[in-house]
């Protein structure tokens, strides 16, 4: 044996051990990335869950054209104005007659959501007939109730379960639960109402709404002009001090804090052109200056990966430039494009603090009918509920951050079909 | 494909511009104290009338006043809520700019609680003993009228009554409005039981200041953050820390956390509402006077507001932590809302 070989095979065992040792790095890397991603996911999904339960009282309301404070014959408005919240606690001291002390009524009375007077309203609205009877009807109960409900079997022995229940509100539940006038089920509130100060009545419509217009006039805004930037800096522009100037402006922006896109709407869009506070349309033009340069940079690129033989073969057969871009170039780069576009929205989907210059950082409770309609966002929502009082608010909290990472892989599978569907390989 | 996109998207934003004339909701700014107050009455406004929910911002007092001054015009808030009385600058700066009629609204008051966790020992503290263990400088404890950089480490060493427990505080940054109203309740009103600190405000007012407001930076008080709810957990996760936050926290908290007894009282409902507890703040909104008639809703949005079911005393804002005004206050207040006198200062 040459030497040269003895001393390869003398310095293998470590070159072997090197190797097996960075492997082992790498797989300890993946793994402490991927616990803290379960960690995550799993903490956040686990705190959701009271939040998707609603839980529901049933009691026996006697709807008395007196003591509603409405007429024999009541309008829409004597209706609408009514007094519901006095019937519904009369229904409460009928169920426990034995509770006198003023206290102890308001105890009692704090069962049943704020909601439930809304609920009775839309009740009879739907068919003012059934004034004068009594009717048994199911009504949303407080958050304190269903986090209680949600989290023991038997309320009367709750360990140390955290909750503002007194003994005697506990025991209340425990007779109505024995009766079957307490259900719980799926929170259906919890995806068809707008924000609201009371736990069990707010909603993310509203902001998942809100989210939506903001993105459409993202898309609307910096998808045409910024293909466009795209296509003349790739095929037409000369390569010159000018362009190189622009190259570097772009990547630039690309890494500008978000905040001064805020400060910039705030100046431009509403102190000049006085736009409205608050509307989807400037949330959305001022992310799309966020995701313009995201936008130029990925379709560049997907133009720059179509073959030069296609632009030759095309020029071959005596296609104009711009023909030669728009029948060929363009269509064979769009999965990329789309894919690039999708991750800039998706970007700008997670953004607040431009939002919070403009005015969406708001409380919100009608759903936002079109883009001039004050609205907010789905991190903006998470951030205004994990910053009240309420305890439940916690549950919602992570409930929106779901609904918000559901929004999230929804449009990354939306980019993943488009580039599997579309891609061509050469 | 590409001009069809292109001139939809030009349509869009086109008709999109049209309606921009005019705002048919109530605009809210302000104070993100009154915000958890603001947002219930709009709530049920909307649910109740014909009228939309009101959009309401939380952009601290300060900020609020700015957007309410600046102008008259539907780009411009209806409202504004504040955490403390307007300022004879600002109300200078809304005349200048047009905002000449503006209704004022003394709504109730927020409680500042110092509390700790229910599983340690409730303390009895004064509002000396607050500005001595939280104070960047104080008093030199040998005595004399010289400060010197706070040496105190327990609060023992502030006030030998109290326990022999590391001074540990966890409250808002500077940033915030309640950090603002702490300071000036509670530090200051610990800084001025000192005879030459309260001589000094006549004479030098900006090293009074300085003294009374600057709390200490060496880590006793800690910075923790915008969100009150992150205070409650942390002090249930260390025992022996104190935490300072809103009143309506310390409420929904009561089975987490106890607040501390500030000279014989401790924050709750009665304490506040009698004016016993020492830190407590007023709580104001302000009304575009000018704007009633252009703006749908503000006249009902007031009579809501100052409805006995909202701001009473067992009212709905009360059950949200809000403390209700006197009765007297409260009916002359109204009345005053109620005939939109215009305030002037």
């Amino acid at each position: 044996m040459s030497s040269t070989t003895e001393i390869v095979q003398a310095s293998l065992a470590r070159r072997y051990k090197a190797e097996s040792r960075f492997r082992l790095y790498g797989i300890v890397a993946i793994s402490i990335s991927l616990s803290f991603l379960a960690f995550l996911l799993i903490s956040i999904t686990y705190k959701s869950i009271p939040a998707f339960y609603e839980t529901q009282v049933q009691l026996t309301v006697n709807l008395d054209a007196e003591k509603l404070g409405v007429g024999a014959s009541p309008d829409i408005k004597a209706i609408k104005t009514a007094n519901y919240s006095g019937v519904i606690k009369g229904a409460l001291r009928e169920q426990f007659p034995d509770v006198k002390k003023r206290k102890a009524k308001k105890e009692l009375y704090s069962l049943v959501s704020v909601g439930a007077q809304y609920q009775l309203r839309d009740f009879i609205l739907e068919d003012p007939s059934v004034i004068g009877t009594e009717q048994t009807i199911w009504l949303i109960a407080d958050d304190e109730l269903n986090g209680l409900v949600t989290a023991v079997s038997d309320v009367t022995d709750i360990g140390d379960t955290p909750t503002r229940l007194s003994e005697q509100q506990r025991g209340w539940i425990n007779t109505l639960q024995q009766q079957d006038q307490v259900k719980t089920g799926f929170n259906y509130t919890f995806f068809s109402a707008g924000d609201s100060r009371e736990p069990e009545l707010a909603g993310i419509k509203a902001a998942l709404i809100g989210s939506a217009w903001v993105l459409l006039v993202t898309f609307l805004v910096s998808f045409p002009v910024a293909v466009a930037a795209a296509i003349y800096l790739e095929e037409f522009a000369p390569t010159n001090r000018w362009t190189d100037v622009i190259e570097v402006n772009i990547n630039n922006l690309a890494a500008v804090p978000s905040i001064v896109f805020g400060l910039l709407g705030l100046a431009v869009f509403i102190n000049f052109f006085a736009l409205p506070r608050s509307a989807p349309l400037i949330g959305g033009i001022v992310l799309s200056l966020m995701t313009l340069p995201t936008i130029i940079i990925s379709s560049r690129a997907a133009l720059k990966a179509v073959p030069p033989s296609i632009r030759e073969a095309a020029q071959g057969l005596g296609a104009s430039k711009v023909q030669v871009v728009f029948h060929h170039v363009l269509p064979l780069a769009m999965p990329g494009i789309l894919t690039g576009t999708i991750i800039g929205l998706a970007q700008a989907l997670g953004e607040t603090a431009p939002l919070l210059m403009i005015g969406m950082v708001a409380f919100i409770v009608d759903i936002p009918q079109s883009i001039v309609d004050p609205a907010t966002a789905l991190p903006v929502q998470v951030f205004l509920w994990s910053d009240s009082p309420e305890r439940a608010f916690v549950a919602k909290t992570s409930a929106a951050i779901v609904v918000l990472l559901g929004f999230l892989v929804v449009m990354n599978a939306v980019a993943v079909f488009l580039r599997k569907r579309f891609e061509r390989r050469w | 494909m590409f001009n069809r996109l292109a001139s939809c998207s030009c349509a869009a934003l086109m008709l999109a511009s049209a309606p921009l004339m005019a705002r048919d909701n109530i605009s809210i700014v302000g104070s993100s104290t009154v915000f958890p107050f603001a947002t219930v009455v709009a709530e049920r406004f909307g649910k109740i009338t014909d009228f939309k929910t009101p959009t309401i911002e939380s952009t601290g007092s300060g900020g609020g006043m700015k957007l309410f001054c600046k102008g008259l015009g539907v780009d411009t808030p209806d409202v504004t809520n504040s955490s403390r009385r307007i300022k004879k600058s600002e109300f200078d700066q809304c005349q200048t700019n047009g905002v000449t009629d503006i209704v004022e609204a003394l709504i109730g008051y927020d409680g500042i609680a110092v509390a700790n966790s229910n599983k340690s020992e409730q303390l009895t503290l004064t509002r000396k003993d607050l500005f001595l263990a939280l104070a960047k400088d104080v008093p030199d404890p040998a005595g004399g009228d010289s400060t010197v950089a706070n040496p105190y480490k327990t609060w023992k060493d502030v006030n030998p009554e109290l326990p022999d427990l590391a001074i540990e505080v966890l409250g808002p940054p500077p940033t915030s409005g309640t950090r603002d109203a702490f300071v000036e309740l509670a530090m200051e009103g610990g800084c001025k039981t000192f005879d030459f600190i309260k001589a000094m405000k006549n004479s030098d007012k900006n090293a009074y200041k300085g003294l009374c407001h600057t709390i200490r930076e060496d880590g006793a008080y800690v910075e923790a953050g915008e969100n009150d709810n992150l205070i409650v957990q942390k002090l249930e996760a260390n025992p022996d820390a104190l935490g300072i936050f809103g009143f309506s926290f310390l409420e929904q908290n009561s089975d987490k956390v106890q607040s501390s007894v500030i000279e014989g009282f401790e924050a709750d409902f009665d304490a506040i509402a009698d004016g016993d507890y020492p830190i407590s703040r007023p709580l104001y909104f302000y009304v575009k006077k000018q704007h009633i008639g252009t703006v749908p809703g503000i006249k009902e949005y007031l009579d809501e507001f100052t409805s006995d079911g909202a701001w009473g005393e067992d009212g709905y804002l009360a059950d949200k932590g809000m403390i209700p005004l006197s009765d007297d206050e409260r009916s002359a207040m109204s009345a005053s809302v109620k005939g939109l006198e215009s305030l002037s200062l």
